[in-house]
């Protein structure tokens, strides 16, 4: 490994179900503690570019490359690699027959390896870091969903991941209940996190991105700094997209 | 409204007619002859808990724990991505679930030494289970794999984006949840299980390997009464019905939990 590859780097990325192509050749270059929003309208293959980088679905054509691997090369130990990816569902995805607790655990045990005890104290202090340190044997159905997502979030973070992708993650939950969540992929942003986050909450993109994509028909349609790309949009789409959401 | 009323009295009445009626007809004194002797009844006891029930538990347990193991294997070689797994699962499921069991019993027990010289040891206990595992393997297979695919997709996905391998995925994540879905099914298979056991009588049993419905045959060939017949058929219901009882519990909680 290359100390100096970023992250996440996407080579004309291509993927098709079918006769559908939904991405259209896309190419991406993420650096280091950066944050990055993915905005566009529905369908426009924005899940399934982030669902690319961690191999839930694979490519049909170009190259993903994490922190200089190319995770679509057979040879690759995709297990391993998925490891370092964080990765936080649209509907939360936690484990509803494990406690909370468990939920943090399990993968530690059984994929880094941890001992019970290391794994334990791990997963307790991931989840004060969310807020939810005495939600911790609860089983998730007892919890809100914003309760739910900070916990997949904890989750994640367990691993130690070196990245981390939120694909939708406020757009199952209550209004009341974003807000919760939103801080805690804040503070996640400011302590350095590399995250790409697909949403729909263009006021924390606002806030919190280093960069925006505007992605529509499978392609990058556009690409910047909030300040440009949601405020002053160069692209048509963009302009008819952003005037759409805000209403 | 009234009319319906009308129609449900009128069942009602037609329903205690037919009651009185039959009382009168019976011969009771026949019908006690036939089916509740006594000194029949106590004559079958001990031996028809000691023997029969013990056996058609002992068997009914071994054939589904063997079904069971079968049946995992089966439902994950028809979900594999291998295409040989997964048409080899379909045959099997298809070819025992379509053939009598009976068949399938006598096929263990008499077939494979005729034709190939394989001699299952165990005698009822081993050609029995294994007849009896097999075609419940058949039937269980389906139904776990409809276990798994009740499984949202979302939690392999997730359980495999914090870098689980399938197998360790299959095995904390998803098989622990598919369980819990299909416990009532599968405790009418282990139902199914109990009764079938007495088809076991076809592969001729020692006076200790009797299952119920063979201890009852003999008993009714030694007596010339049916007598036995309502013991054992107490005897079906004592160990079934508590079962159907807990699915019911079962099915009532789950419709609840989720």
């Amino acid at each position: 490994m290359t100390v100096s590859a970023p992250p996440i780097e996407i080579e004309d990325l291509h993927k098709s179900f079918g006769e559908l192509e939904v991405l259209r050749g896309v190419d991406l270059s993420v650096t280091t503690g950066e944050v990055i929003c993915i905005i566009g309208p529905s369908g426009s293959g924005k899940s399934t570019l982030l669902r690319c980088v961690n191999l839930l679905e694979v490519p049909s054509a170009g190259r993903v490359l994490i922190e200089g691997y190319d995770i679509t090369d057979p040879e690759t130990d995709v297990d391993e690699v998925r490891a370092k990816i964080g990765m936080v569902f649209q509907q939360f995805n936690l484990f509803p027959h494990l406690t909370v607790l468990k939920n943090l655990t399990i993968a530690q045990r059984k994929v880094l390896g941890r001992a019970t005890d290391e794994a334990i104290s791990v997963a307790e202090a991931m989840l004060s870091r969310v807020g939810l340190a005495d939600k911790r044997d609860e089983y998730p159905i007892r919890l809100s969903g914003g309760q739910q997502q900070r916990v997949a979030i904890a989750r994640s973070l367990c691993m130690n991941p070196d990245m981390m992708l939120f694909d939708e993650p406020t757009s199952a939950l209550d209004p009341e209940l974003i807000d919760e969540v939103l801080d805690v992929m804040r503070a996640l942003a400011d302590e350095g996190m590399t995250m790409l986050i697909v949403t729909h909450e263009m006021r924390f993109a606002k806030q919190v991105a280093d960069r925006v994509l505007f992605i529509d028909e499978g392609v990058i349609q556009e690409q910047g700094p909030p300040s440009d790309v949601l405020e002053n949009p160069k692209n048509e789409r963009t302009r008819r997209f952003l005037r759409a959401v805000e209403h | 409204m009234r009319r319906a009323e009308i129609r449900r009295r009128v069942i009602y009445v037609a329903t205690i007619i037919l009651l009185v009626v039959l009382a009168f007809t019976i011969d009771w004194q026949q019908l006690q002859q036939s089916f509740f002797q006594p000194d029949i009844i106590k004559a079958m006891f001990p031996d028809v808990i000691l023997i029969g029930a013990k056996n058609t538990i002992i068997y009914t347990t071994l054939a589904f724990s063997f079904g069971l193991v079968l049946a995992l294997f089966l439902a994950l070689m028809k979900r594999s991505t291998i295409g040989p797994y997964r048409w080899f699962a379909t045959g099997y499921i298809e070819l025992f679930r379509g053939l009598p069991a009976l068949i399938t019993i006598i096929l263990v027990a008499f077939g494979l030494p005729l034709a190939l010289g394989i001699r299952i040891p165990g005698g009822t206990l081993g050609k029995g289970t294994l007849g009896l595992g097999l075609v419940a393997g058949a039937y269980m297979a389906e139904t776990i794999r409809a276990g798994i695919e009740a499984v949202p997709r979302g939690q392999m996905e997730a359980a495999r984006s914090l870098g689980m391998p399938k197998s360790t995925a299959m095995t904390y994540i998803i098989l622990p949840q598919a369980f819990r879905i299909i416990i009532p099914p599968l405790t009418n298979e282990l139902v199914l299980l109990i009764k079938d056991t007495s088809l076991l009588f076809v592969i001729g049993t020692t006076p200790l390997s009797k299952e119920l419905t063979k201890f009852a045959r003999d008993f009714m060939t030694s007596t010339q009464n049916a007598t036995p017949l309502t013991v054992v058929a107490f005897m079906y219901l004592l160990i079934t019905l508590p079962m159907t009882f807990l699915v019911q519990r079962l099915e009532r909680k789950a419709g609840k939990g989720r």
